[in-house]
């Protein structure tokens, strides 16, 4: 047997913070087991850190827990600050809502793929817009050209609404959908769709993204400058607790500045402070935080790095009953309870051995479930190509179902609570994204920040470093810089230019049968208001409709109804708010 | 003489906002030396073609993720030829089906650089296409 017990432990491989007291046990451990096996077997790696390049040790023991606090920071799940998750069964009492996110071509085309979706086993609908949609431009603009129904479907008026959701009970299902700068307006035509349907506004639910901040930060399909988008998501804030308490009117999203190349600690400090930023405008208008806040939701990303993720969500949860509480005085636990949806990661697909894919997401997917997701999209194999094939869809929302009657982690609540490693984690990533969120305030916000780029630079930065670690092989990416191999191309989804010319045509159609007199009197109507809006600072004063008087959501609705087509009434607005460019960080 | 440097346009076309990838590549090519020029956002063909012109680049990134590349890309390089800039080498990156590469080539596009392609073959493409 050899002599161990002079073995030097090499510092780095278990870096002491400290304040990091490990007991007699674990050094005498340390001296007398891992001392040798470090000899014997060197680590394979200098250093081991997340996909975001958070450092991680070899091993968490109740040394890294010395400041723990389970009363407070971890509790009971459906009790704050909820870092269990917000309900007390949490996924034995009801699964996640499967939500897988839809969208191509003419309203048509995606009826049929909603209408497949429920029939196998789907739970609620998500729609993807195609780009001119989220831009504010008709199917027929020129700047449409080449754009029409290719990253979702194109919807130009309330005529490719009512088609979009066909058949389609509004009063039963739930709708997400995914529309940031003009989400007013695509909101508005749905709740035309079910008044036309005869479904109380009451009772409809769903979700709009309708967030615009991390458009600024990260996927950037702006329209107009940020006080007069931040306005408008007021309104809807405002038009939703009146009219629509089971919507949710805005979906604060991480997913996007995830996507962007920022870190999970970024993804998180951003979008909450996000969520802050919008609670802020609204207390400004005069809106009562308990009145609003329970209807508040958020959306994050599901990468690859599996407890990163695990702690990122449940950091999320902690944080927010916090801000909430001590920041905001809120009372009403609803309003404290952090809900989400959860994508797994679009940039973790590889074009390479796209079967791969399948895998990733399921473990991706899993992460959110052991994070306590409220509902839940699974990437397709193909979508590194092209939009999902119906195959390959079926196979993403087959895995959900999979993790969720299969695998039993759904029979327990927070599983992984208690653990050295997660508990660690879950403080650690709170504890980076409390910096950031602190840094914003500082700089007087994130309407501030965004227009000194201070996130987008502090993406653009973390996604450099990814990438040229994966140049580099320090991480690696299966099948695409390590464990290559030959393949056959898959079969894609392709979307043809008769979209384009179907939606034109349809379009040619609308403006020559709808009342051009009503449509040219609810976009005035509208106009006025803006320009009344944009002038005036906001107030609390309210019209009889129970709206501050510079609402702008009942007259969107007004021109909705009129057929007035989503570019006249974009158009509206820019004439009035004019449009932003933004000063791009390289 | 100072070795002249290779000029690069980075340009995003179209209406899509992801330009994670255009912003990587702009550091990269500009960390191995060349000079850089990035658009920012939602360049028109035309756009696109008039700061070829103006800058005076070897070589256009064009970095496309929405599907509209079979219309963007003939329409670019349609209008670099009547602007006589024939010998620029046009790059697209982004999600481009593989079916619809060879009518790329076919219009005059050098190269098209799939999801995964490492920044180093990309600088190595450029280099070695102007050597000298």
């Amino acid at each position: 047997m050899s002599d161990h017990r002079n073995t030097k432990i090499p510092a780095k491989v278990v870096p002491q913070a400290p304040d990091r007291k490990p007991s007699p046990e674990a050094r005498a451990w340390e001296v007398r087991t891992l001392g040798p096996a470090l000899v014997n077997s060197p680590e394979r790696q200098k250093e081991f850190t997340t996909i975001s390049g958070h450092p991680i040790r070899l091993l968490y023991t109740e040394a890294d827990l010395a400041n723990w606090d389970a009363k407070s920071q971890l509790a009971h799940p459906g009790e704050p600050p909820y870092t269990r998750g917000i309900h007390a069964t949490m996924h034995r009492g009801r699964l996640w809502t499967m939500r897988q996110f839809a969208g191509f071509g003419t309203a048509e085309d995606t009826n049929e793929r909603f209408r497949y979706l429920l029939t196998h086993g789907q739970t609620g609908l998500s729609t993807a817009f195609d780009l001119p949609t989220l831009m504010g431009y008709d199917s027929d603009h020129p700047l449409s050209e080449g754009e029409v129904g290719k990253c979702g479907v194109a919807i130009s008026s309330l005529a490719d609404m009512e088609v979009l959701f066909d058949q389609i009970p509004l009063s039963e299902v739930t709708t997400s959908m995914t529309i940031n700068s003009p989400a007013p307006v695509i909101w508005a035509m749905y709740l035309a769709v079910a008044e036309k349907q005869g479904a109380e506004w009451k009772k409809i639910s769903g979700t709009l993204q309708n967030d615009i901040l991390k458009e600024y930060i990260a996927q950037k399909e702006y329209i107009y400058p940020p006080e007069p988008s931040m306005r408008l998501v007021v309104d809807t804030f405002e038009f939703a607790v009146k009219h629509t308490p089971k919507f949710n009117p805005i979906s604060i999203s991480g997913y996007h500045i995830r996507e962007a190349g920022s870190t999970a600690i970024q993804e998180l400090a951003f979008t909450l402070r996000d969520g802050m930023e919008y609670i802020e405008w609204a207390l400004r208008r005069g809106l009562q935080i308990d009145d609003f806040a329970p209807q508040l939701s958020f959306f994050f990303n599901a990468h690859s790095d599996f407890f990163e993720e695990i702690a990122k969500y449940r950091a999320a949860r902690r944080i927010w009953y916090k801000a909430m509480t001590e920041r905001y005085g809120a009372k009403n636990p609803r309003s404290c309870a952090l809900r989400f949806h959860t994508q797994t990661a679009g940039c973790s697909l590889t074009a390479q051995q796209p079967f791969n894919n399948v895998v990733r997401t399921a473990l991706q997917a899993l992460s959110a479930v052991l994070g306590g997701t409220q509902s839940l999209h699974t990437n397709s194999l193909d979508e590194a190509w092209a939009l999902p094939t119906e195959f390959a869809a079926t196979i993403a929302l087959r895995t959900q179902q999979i993790i969720a009657h299969e695998t039993g982690v759904t029979n327990t609540v927070d599983p992984l609570a208690g653990s050295y490693f997660v508990e660690s984690l879950t403080n650690e990533v709170e504890a980076g994204a409390w910096d950031y969120i602190k840094k914003i305030d500082a700089m007087g916000g994130m309407v501030t920040a965004i227009e000194r780029s201070y996130p987008q630079r502090e993406i653009a930065e973390a996604s450099y470093r990814y990438q040229q670690s994966l140049d580099k092989k320090e991480k690696i990416m299966v099948g695409v810089n390590d464990f290559i191999s030959e393949e056959k191309p898959l079969e894609i989804l392709q979307i043809d230019e008769t979209v384009a010319h179907r939606q034109a045509a349809r379009l040619k159609k609308l403006r020559a049968e709808r009342s051009q007199s009503e449509v040219d009197r609810t976009l005035v109507a509208l106009k006025r208001a803006a320009e009344s809006y944009h002038k005036s600072t906001p107030s609390p004063s309210s019209s009889k409709e129970g709206l501050s008087h510079q609402n702008l959501m009942p007259h969107i609705y007004d021109a909705v109804k009129s057929y007035a087509t989503l570019g006249e009434i974009c158009d509206a607005m820019r004439v009035v708010f004019g449009t932003y460019e933004e000063t791009a960080v390289t | 003489m100072p070795e002249k440097k290779i000029r690069v346009l980075i340009a995003k076309p179209g209406l899509d906002g992801h330009d994670r990838g255009a912003k990587v590549i702009a550091r990269a090519l500009r960390d191995a030396g060349m000079e850089v020029i990035y658009t920012g956002l939602r360049q028109t063909p035309e756009m696109i073609a008039s700061a070829a012109v103006q800058e005076d680049v070897n070589v256009i990134g064009l970095s496309i993720l929405s599907g509209a590349h079979n219309t963007i890309c003939p329409q670019i390089m349609k209008l670099l030829h009547e602007k006589g800039m024939d010998d620029v080498t046009v790059l697209v990156g982004g999600i481009i089906p593989e079916a619809d590469i060879p009518a790329l080539k076919q219009a005059g596009i050098a190269e098209i650089f799939l999801p995964g392609t490492s920044t180093q073959s990309i600088v190595d493409f450029i280099q070695k296409k102007h050597a000298a």
